[in-house]
């Protein structure tokens, strides 16, 4: 009986292993969205250049992206063409001006060309706090009844949207 | 070529501690003496080689060697020389290197210090010990280089040494630490030696004792200079974060403590002998296990080097055959039988087992804490964070249940005690202490409950050491002759009991009265703290050897009279363009001052300042510092020089 | 300038910074529950750091956030809920005491009323042990280790 009480640190540990082991393949800092299932949170606030004011039923009817980005980030300038592409394909992008200057956000889509549908601004970073953003660049997939399905945190691009994005975007469309 | 010789010599290290690992193992397997005998120099070949594989490594830091790729990422040529030399093992490369250092040192002692050990248990130890070196040299050899070269593009200079590095606290900090981590592989070695051997009893716990309290010691002292260090240098004077890194170096520490009182009744009363072996098998693997939180990038940390899954399935392989090995040993060869020894329910041994109880119910609860977010990851259950609120909300109760029996421990008797023995010296020491914690507060200023609870245990403590003083002089001379008359294990005991005390007074009282205030202050404003007033007298630009900074400078005042200049300064390091605070703190033995300067506000010179007022401190550093000097002042014991060995006991030895 | 400091997604803030916030507080009891709250809440994004040590730009807004809804007059309970609702449980430095979490507020008592019990078992044991030889199996032991 002793004997046998002699070999619980042994069993512990090896559950303590495998913990361990499945441990290598995570990921620590990976933070999923805590509104994966949730409506997008209730904001008002107004769109970009012409201040006409927005809230959140603009994410009704059909499925969209919600791009968080910012003229001061420059993965976003990097994934941009490909949000370009996107637009031009029929994915439809609403666009969140995170934490930014009104006229260089204007400034950057001149340049860089716009593949929103409409850009909410959002100086203070409020709205992004409601939705859990915690860096630029994010990408939210969201359903016609205006249901988050799924964040990506970083850049669109290829893989991206042949991957996990892209797939849950496409399993909404009709 | 120098970088190339220093890999050459690791290779000759890995050589050495394989040979290590197999010719001594077998000789004792076989009955070889002299393969047995080669122990010794196989560990002085093996620390020859790793010394000078490091030295090599010193030398590239030195001479600015920037197409070796630890170089270039960690150092540059404005870096101080001081911080060269300690940017080896500011990284993850280097860093490893310096743990075999460290290892091939101790394995090096324990050869040179062995005459009086049986030679086939004096062969085991150091087989068990060139087999974690061997181990520790294939991994550095395999996955973390700290040769490997950047060519051909080797960068002009450097990335610099990470600034919060650039800091005599962190040039200590490691090598007192691994000192200790490692320093357990010489219980853990004699724990397995003593399994394979069959042989555990109380002169297997003698032998362990004082490698085992000097390992202790130098932990005690490197997790004290983290903490320290902590504290001044990063701006927000706190001291302990429960970071799993931190936690990391504090689980070998509290099962270490448990080994350390564990190994004391083994030897004196020959019990506990499984515990004890557990024990030392269970800290060294908590070493282990924190080499591989800390590097495989399973946990998040401010303090983890960069991660690597690839390192960390190696280093878990590792504890596989290490830990899974060891325990499999202990399941099969550690004594099924309890031995035939009674002691009563008072007895030393029993207030021991208390210990030892609590220590593990300590190290479990801080294992299952950091290692929670991993668990429910890797079940699918989300991610979740356990911070300092949980961890100081149940590990200071299971203190508090401690201090009780540690007040009492140090004059039970062995085997059996009676308190009627000491009944009349225990209530006096009790009334005493009572009555100061309910009366030493309010020299504090207010009467506060938690700060009067830590003071009477505190205080405990200290009436349990007087009161053995004052059974063991019942019925001699004087008080004197008594103390003349105790060893330095003795002493070692008391020291470390009482700089145990004096952290718990400190860790209460500056949780409990620790003022702080953020607000902003331009120059010439006036701030009251505590009784103190700090002046604000604006700031100027300063240049450092590889920094620039902004110094401000704050007088502070108490009933008008200059108490102190203090001058915090916001850094900007050339090199990386990283910013620092480094703040400035009046220190003193009941108090410190502490000043930290945030942002510049506004365009008239005012800055947002901290200032806090940390009573006592100090205390807790200074507790830390003497149980780590306690434990080194035991190996000083009579007990453990040179014994002359008569014939007949050496040919027992050798059965 | 401010937004040049804004560190994006793949790099992390450094710990060298002192953040010092200079909010002024209506009440002293609101200054003292932020400074409890800020202790307990993770900055998202950051290497295990608590907002109130992190100068990550989202520490910034969740600490502003938490001194309006102090100020806005909602309890700790409410404020942290609301956190969670937005990042999950993640957030949290200091568990719920409800859900998986509470085995963590568990664990250490059941833990201690194990050992305890272990305790009392080896004692116990001991006492069971063979009858000793009393008072001269000290004196037996001791011959016998002096002699061989």
């Amino acid at each position: 009986m002793r004997r046998l009480l002699l070999f619980v640190p042994l069993g512990l540990f090896a559950a303590l292993a495998w913990f361990l082991f499945k441990g290598l393949s995570l990921d620590p800092k990976e933070l999923p969205s805590a509104l994966i299932g949730k409506q997008v949170p209730a904001f008002r606030a107004t769109i970009l250049d012409s201040q006409q004011p927005v809230d959140q039923s603009v994410f009704e009817g059909e499925p969209r992206l919600l791009n968080v980005w910012g003229t001061w980030c420059p993965t976003c300038v990097a994934e941009h063409p490909y949000l370009m592409r996107l637009a031009g394909q029929g994915v439809r992008i609403v666009g969140l001006n995170y934490k930014d200057t009104d006229s260089k956000a204007i400034a950057w889509l001149g340049r860089l060309g716009d593949p929103y549908e409409v850009v909410i601004r959002d100086p203070e970073g409020m709205i992004g706090l409601d939705l859990g953003v915690y860096g630029a660049p994010e990408t939210y997939v969201i359903d016609a009844e205006g249901v988050v399905r799924y964040r990506h945190v970083g850049e669109v691009n290829d893989r991206t949207w042949n991957g996990a994005l892209g797939e849950a975007y496409r399993a909404l469309l009709p | 070529m120098i970088a190339e010789y220093g890999l050459l010599a690791l290779i000759m290290a890995l050589v050495s501690a394989a040979a290590l690992t197999v010719i001594p193992m077998w000789g004792a397997w076989r009955g070889s003496i002299a393969a047995m005998h080669s122990a010794r120099p196989l560990a002085l070949s093996l620390f020859v080689f790793c010394a000078i594989s490091f030295a090599m490594l010193c030398v590239s830091f030195l001479n600015d060697d920037f197409s070796l790729v630890v170089v270039a990422s960690n150092s540059n040529s404005m870096l101080p020389s001081f911080y060269k030399f300690s940017a080896v093992w500011g990284n993850h490369e280097g860093s490893m290197l310096l743990w075999i250092l460290v290892l091939a040192s101790w394995t090096l002692a324990v050869a040179i210090f062995s005459s009086d050990l049986p030679v086939k248990l004096m062969a085991r130890v150091l087989a068990v010990m060139g087999s974690i070196s061997s181990g520790f040299i294939s991994f550095s050899i395999f996955t973390s280089n700290p040769f490997a070269r950047h060519l051909p593009n080797a960068p002009l200079d450097g990335q610099d040494l990470n600034p919060l590095l650039q800091d005599i606290g962190l040039i200590i900090h490691p090598p007192l630490l691994y000192m200790g981590y490692v320093g357990f592989s010489v219980a853990f070695a004699f724990a397995i030696a003593a399994l394979l051997g069959g042989r555990l009893d109380a002169a297997w716990a003698r032998w362990s004792r004082p490698w085992t309290n000097v390992a202790w010691g130098f932990l005690t002292l490197g997790i004290m200079l983290g903490s320290w260090w902590a504290y001044y240098e990063l701006g927000w004077g706190g001291w302990w974060f429960w970071d799993p890194v931190e936690n990391a170096s504090f689980m070998p520490w509290l099962a270490g403590t448990a080994l350390v009182h564990s190994l004391a009744v083994t030897e004196k009363r020959g019990v506990f002998k499984s515990w004890t072996v557990l024990l030392a098998i269970a800290t060294f693997s908590l070493s282990l296990l924190g080499t591989f939180l800390v590097r495989s990038g399973v946990l998040t940390s401010v303090h983890a080097f960069a991660s690597d899954p690839d390192r960390g399935m190696f280093i878990l392989v590792f504890l596989l055959v290490v830990i899974g090995g060891s325990l499999v040993l202990f399941a099969l060869r550690a004594p099924a039988v309890d031995s035939d020894i009674r002691y009563g329910w008072l007895s030393r041994e029993t207030l021991l087992l208390f210990n030892n109880v609590i220590f593990l119910v300590a190290t479990i609860t801080v294992l299952f804490g950091t290692l929670f977010p991993l668990l429910m990851d890797a079940l699918g259950q989300g991610k979740y964070s356990v911070g300092p609120p949980y961890f100081n909300a149940v590990f200071v109760p299971l203190m508090a249940v401690l201090v009780p029996v540690m007040g009492i421990g140090p004059f039970t008797r062995w085997k059996s005690d009676d308190p009627k023995r000491w009944n009349k010296i225990l209530i006096q020491g009790a009334v005493a202490c009572t009555l100061a914690a309910a009366i030493l507060p309010w020299l504090g200023g207010d009467f506060n409950l938690w700060v009067s609870l830590s003071l009477l245990l505190a205080f405990w403590i200290g009436a349990g050491l007087i009161g053995d003083l004052r059974l063991k002089a019942e019925g001699r001379s004087t008080l004197w002759s008594v103390v003349k008359r105790q060893t330095p294990s003795y002493w070692g005991m008391v020291l470390a009991h009482l700089g145990f005390a004096m952290c718990i007074i400190s860790v209460v009282v500056v949780t409990q009265w620790n003022v702080e205030r953020d607000l902003r202050m331009a120059p010439g404003d006036v701030a009251e703290l505590a009784g103190y007033r700090f002046e604000f007298h604006g700031s100027s630009g300063v240049q450092g050897p590889n920094y620039v900074a902004d110094e401000g400078v704050v007088t502070v005042y108490r009933r008008d009279k200059r108490v102190a200049e203090l001058r915090p300064q916001k850094r900007q390091y050339k090199a990386s363009g990283q910013v620092m605070t480094e703040a400035a703190i009046d220190a003193g033995l009941w108090r410190d001052l502490y000043v930290a300067m945030g942002e510049s506000i506004g365009s008239d010179g005012a800055w947002a300042m901290r200032l806090h007022y940390k009573p006592m401190v100090r205390w807790m550093w200074i507790g830390a510092t003497l149980i780590g000097f306690g434990a080194f002042l035991t190996v000083f014991d009579r007990r453990y020089r040179k014994v002359k060995v008569s014939a007949p006991q050496e040919a027992l030895a050798h059965a | 300038m401010k937004y040049l400091l804004m560190i994006c997604l793949a790099l992390c803030s450094s710990t060298s910074y002192a953040v010092i916030e200079t909010y002024e507080f209506s009440a002293p009891e609101l200054e003292a529950r932020y400074q409890t709250l800020v202790e307990e809440l993770r900055c998202p994004k950051c290497q295990n750091q608590t907002i109130a040590d992190s100068n990550a730009p989202i520490s910034e807004d969740l600490r502003r956030r938490l001194y309006q809804e102090l100020e806005a007059g909602l309890s700790d309970d409410e404020i942290v809920a609301g956190m969670v609702l937005r990042y999950g449980e993640f957030v949290r430095y200091k568990p719920a005491r409800t859900g998986v979490t509470l085995w963590l507020w568990w664990a250490p008592w059941v833990l201690l009323l194990g050992g305890l019990l272990l305790w009392l078992g080896v004692v116990l044991r001991s006492r069971k042990a063979r009858v000793s030889l009393g008072d001269k199996q000290d004196q037996i032991e001791k011959l016998l280790k002096d002699n061989t």
